[in-house]
């Protein structure tokens, strides 16, 4: 459901530029919204978000698809918890529909899913597994990465049980933004995958607005 | 090597009633049959390998490897590391859920009414979430490993919008299915309701477990050859095994 933000990015208490490959971290307050902007377009925000006081609750996909009976995210999607908590709500998107079922790409599962040759190319769990070894403080660790949100990334489930992964529905100044239900650290790799056609073999950067 | 399973007597053969937990461990080389005894079971199962239990099965790599929403016979079982835990080779039903997670305490409260030990003794309503953990801790294992599950015997489809529907007619008593373990795997089932389960009564139905010795995998075999990134997935499994 396409559903624009009133917010104006001047207003923002903080902006910043994640390039492609990189990873962003930081905990976005109850009450606060956060929003991810597709800078030039068809770029995958790989995203996790953790109770930033008890990082064992986390975002759990199959929690939240089942609790509100569809497999897509977009407006008016409430992201649950894996202690069945509501973290964050989806309170505005341009671009109508976000992944949760692909996951992130891995060096092991580019092995799988493109050639064996391909292990040693940067990916998103290395993103994810830098942030949570250079922030000790989280008493994170591998364990902690689990399944996550692809924003911008379009997978189509059919009724014959296919799945897909299909050219991206985003576009240059496309985003999602989310009001935060309580206090969460939110962990994203911006994805720096080149074997997939989606993004044009050409990851880029997103830009991440929170306003108090 | 169906027809050799099926004449062949299991090594060992238990059921677990409904609404119940359990966990062991698959050796490489063996199957794992599950047979619904009588029909509309749920088995919510979760995978580990025990030399290193941070490796386990992942959702999203099952289903994105072989471009698929539903797991039926041919498919494998990912773990996060690229490799098969195993390999589904047989498959009565044709849809088996991998996406709708497992009941919780508050969620079957809510559907079916709290029943506790002190009032329904053995019979009380337990979830797949503390099932779950309850095996779990067994392995020093707790809430961080807690991952999405597979749901056997269960079938959720979605429309052209995404929205899911539970089939309360899938499964009928005698659908089996068999799993061959490509590695040592720590197994964790629970025989919980499957989370959107419209029945009013809380759904608890037995589910039979009979242990194999399977045949030799050969570069023929279904699974193997099913996908070319199943046929990676085995390369990879193959050098876990290297030195074993
Ligand atoms: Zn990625």
């Amino acid at each position: 459901m396409i559903k624009q933000s009133a917010l104006k990015p001047d207003n923002a208490a903080f902006r910043e530029t994640v390039p492609a490959g990189e990873y962003f971290l930081k905990v976005v307050k109850a009450g606060q919204t956060v929003r991810i902007l597709d800078l030039e377009g068809n770029q995958a925000a790989d995203t996790l978000f953790y109770n930033a006081h008890n990082p064992s609750e986390r975002y759990s996909a199959a929690d939240t698809i089942r609790e509100q009976g569809n497999v897509y995210l977009t407006a008016g999607s409430r992201l649950m918890s894996s202690e069945n908590n509501v973290m964050l709500e989806i309170t505005a998107d341009t671009c109508g529909r976000h992944d949760t079922l692909g996951g992130a790409c891995a060096a092991e599962s580019n092995t799988t899913r493109y050639a064996l040759e391909k292990k040693c190319m940067h990916a998103c769990r290395d993103s994810w597994l830098v942030a949570v070894t250079e922030h000790e403080e989280l008493g994170m660790t591998k364990r902690d990465i689990t399944h996550n949100i692809n924003f911008f990334m379009n997978v189509p489930v059919t009724a014959d049980g296919g799945l897909t992964f299909a050219d991206g529905i985003s576009d240059a100044g496309k985003y999602v933004e989310l009001e935060a239900k309580m206090d969460v650290l939110v962990m994203i790799s911006n994805c720096p995958q080149l074997n997939n056609p989606c993004n044009g073999w050409n990851p880029t950067p997103i830009e991440v607005l929170v306003w108090s | 090597m169906l027809d050799s399973l099926n004449s062949a007597a299991p090594l060992y053969d238990d059921l677990i009633p409904g609404g119940s937990h359990w966990s062991f461990i698959m050796r490489r080389g063996h199957v794992l049959r599950l047979i619904d005894e009588t029909g509309g079971a749920n088995v919510g199962m979760l995978m580990y390998n025990p030399e290193n239990p941070l490796e386990r099965y992942n959702m999203p790599d099952t289903l994105k490897n072989q471009h698929t929403f539903l797991l039926t016979r041919g498919h494998v079982l990912l773990s996060d590391m690229g490799r098969v835990f195993a390999s589904v080779i047989r498959d009565d039903l044709g849809w088996h859920d991998t996406v709708s997670g497992t009941c919780n305490a508050e969620l079957v409260e809510k559907r079916w009414g709290k029943k506790t030990y002190q009032e329904a003794h053995n019979h009380y309503h337990r979830n797949g979430s503390t099932s779950f953990l309850n095996e779990l801790a067994k392995y020093g294992l707790g809430k961080k490993d807690l991952t999405a599950n597979l749901n056997w015997f269960s079938k959720v489809q979605t429309d052209d919008d995404g929205n899911m529907a539970f089939d309360a007619n899938h499964s009928h008593a005698g659908a089996t299915v068999d799993l061959r373990f490509e590695m040592d795997t720590i197994v964790v089932l629970h025989t919980c309701p499957h989370p959107m389960n419209p029945a009013s009564e809380y759904p608890s139905h037995p589910v039979r477990y009979q242990l194999f010795k399977s045949a030799p995998v050969n570069d023929a075999d279904p699974c193997k050859l099913s996908s070319p990134e199943a046929t990676r997935a085995f390369a990879n499994t193959a050098l876990y095994h290297l030195f074993q």
